[in-house]
């Protein structure tokens, strides 16, 4: 039991649509769900998950239905995103209840090996509501281990970890991506993805935007257009120097802004090219500045790509 | 069909908070007013039936089984916890009857428990009064303890339209409009009472066998449709 299929699914909340009819299926190995927030990561895992039926498609495991089916989570273990998990318990017991819901015949052993593998247990005995972010988070990574499932959901695992426990969690998550299991975790940061997924898919504004191993992102996300604001000594003399070149594909002068706005395609060459041209015309650079950076931006660009 | 981690984790989460307090404080303040009662009044069986009809078994015992009925529940619901109840291989009515189990027994532990106390404290189960008034309470705290229950399945404000129900439709309209009392537990429950206390002290606008006919059909009709509920519960789906 190995590979979630998403067959033309779509899920709509009233008006709001969260997933456009997407199409991907996610197989063994450690695969990235990639995109800004609000993108439909959530809602997407929630169907992965069986906690919420897709208006339209199908989602299935190995071709088995996973909405309304509790068969599933002898195969699927889940990491959710909300903090809610019985405060009252202690780590210990918290990890032990879920291996006795699973049914496990050792509830006791699977609970300490799991508490092991998180590197938790000694601060197992202690009330989960005295726990910090990331400890709570490792708890919840056990309650989803304990009955050694063969695929893992996790929704953005790694928000309020410290970086050392952000290594260790990516290195289980390595790990259990190399035993052949299916492990899903989804994340707004693109860094986070590329050091730990070998496979990422992008969604953004509920559509699946991209889909391949990281170096094929990162090259569609560093060829696209990049737009910079630019102030100069004498801007229209600095238009007419740059456009001559291949990296620039538009300039224009802003006369509100009293800038350049310019487009470059070629982000190494034009970098270079700036400062150059700018000495050897005596011109002098008073703002440099991309202005469509933000994350939000490169994902619209993927869409369109 | 019961499953004993569930049960040990509703059994504490439902004594565990704030609102188990509410549970110990209401019988406490039955038993020390009939206490009063009984030293100032001395025994007197129309007292008696008054105090267990009019604050144990209208007031009490409903919201004894808000408490219990929507807190088995609810709060996994609010803060997302009932999520490792769901990513397991249980069934769906499982996960509600053990609920409903221990909601039931809690309910029954801070209400019927205390209203036969109250009972004998009052008049000594003088025509059988006690005994009539505790069973009533048994009773009802099963019908009560299934539809909030229910309540907290379907809904976020589970203990609004809990006390809503309790006081507002038990106790305020029960008293004005003469029909609406048909379709109250707690006149089924006092129909049961009727018949066990003896003379004609106990009162109840509903004829048992119509009575124990709803008390069942309420109480499975609602925990149905709680386990129907629960298998497409759906989680946060919002972003």
């Amino acid at each position: 039991m190995t590979t979630i299929t998403i067959d033309n699914v779509s899920r709509w909340f009233g008006n709001v649509v969260a997933v456009n009819d997407v199409t991907m299926s996610i197989g063994p190995g450690v695969t990235g769900l990639l995109g800004p927030n609000g993108a439909g990561k959530s809602t997407l895992i929630n169907m992965m998950a069986g906690f919420l039926a897709p208006s339209t498609g199908s989602v299935t495991l190995d071709g088995t239905r996973i909405w309304r089916n509790e068969e599933v989570y002898h195969h699927i273990g889940i990491v959710p995103e909300r903090e809610g998990m019985y405060d009252f318990l202690t780590g210990a017991e918290f990890v032990l209840a879920n291996a006795e819901l699973h049914g496990l015949p050792d509830p006791g052993a699977a609970a300490h090996r799991a508490l092991a593998t998180v590197e938790m247990a000694y601060a197992q005995d202690r009330k989960i509501d005295t726990y910090s972010k990331g400890m709570r988070q490792r708890v919840k990574m056990a309650s989803a281990l304990v009955h050694d499932p063969s695929v893992l959901l996790l929704d953005e695992p790694f928000n309020g970890m410290d970086p050392r426990q952000r290594l260790h969690l990516m290195d289980l998550l390595r790990q259990m991506g190399a035993d052949g299991r299916t492990v899903l975790f989804s994340s707004h940061i693109l860094e986070e993805v590329e050091q730990l997924a070998s496979h990422i898919e992008v969604v953004v504004a509920g559509r699946h935007a991209a889909s391949g191993d990281f170096r094929k992102i990162r090259r569609l996300m560093t060829d696209r257009p990049h737009r910079y604001l630019v102030r100069s000594s004498d801007d229209r003399q600095l238009a007419a120097a740059l456009i001559a070149d291949a990296s620039t594909a538009a300039i224009e002068l802003d006369w509100s802004e009293k800038a350049l706005r310019i487009q470059a395609i070629d982000f190494s060459g034009f970098t270079e090219l700036l400062p150059r041209v700018a000495r050897e015309h005596g011109i002098r650079l008073y703002t440099v500045s991309p202005s469509d950076e933000s994350l939000e931006s490169v994902f619209s660009y993927l869409v369109t790509a | 069909m019961y499953n004993p981690t569930v049960a040990r984790l509703t059994f504490r989460a439902l004594l565990g908070r704030r609102r188990a307090l509410i549970l110990f404080a209401l019988p406490a303040l039955l038993i020390v007013i009939s206490v009063a009662v009984r030293a100032l009044a001395g025994v007197d069986d129309n007292v008696t039936s008054d105090l267990l009809g009019g604050f144990a078994l209208a007031t009490m015992v409903p919201l004894i089984g808000v408490i219990a009925g929507t807190g088995a529940i609810a709060p996994e619901i609010d803060d997302g916890s009932i999520v490792y109840l769901l990513a397991k291989p249980l069934k769906r009515p499982s996960i509600i009857l053990t609920k409903l189990t221990v909601a039931i027994g809690v309910a029954m532990a801070f209400s019927a428990i205390p209203t036969f106390i109250a009972g004998y404290i009052l008049n000594g189960n003088s025509q059988q009064l006690a005994v009539a008034y505790g069973i009533a309470a048994a009773v009802a705290s099963i019908a009560y303890a299934a539809v909030f229950l229910l309540l907290g399945v379907v809904t976020r404000h589970a203990v609004v339209a809990g006390l809503v129900y309790a006081l507002v439709w038990e106790s305020l309209i029960g008293n004005l409009v003469p029909g609406a009392r048909t379709l109250s537990v707690q006149q089924w429950s006092l129909a049961l009472a009727q018949k066990i206390g003896g003379g004609d002290i106990v009162q109840s606008d509903v004829g048992l066998p119509v009575a124990i006919v709803l008390l069942v059909a309420v109480t499975v009709a609602a925990t149905w449709f709680a386990a129907q509920r629960l298998r497409s519960l759906t989680l946060a789906g919002e972003e």
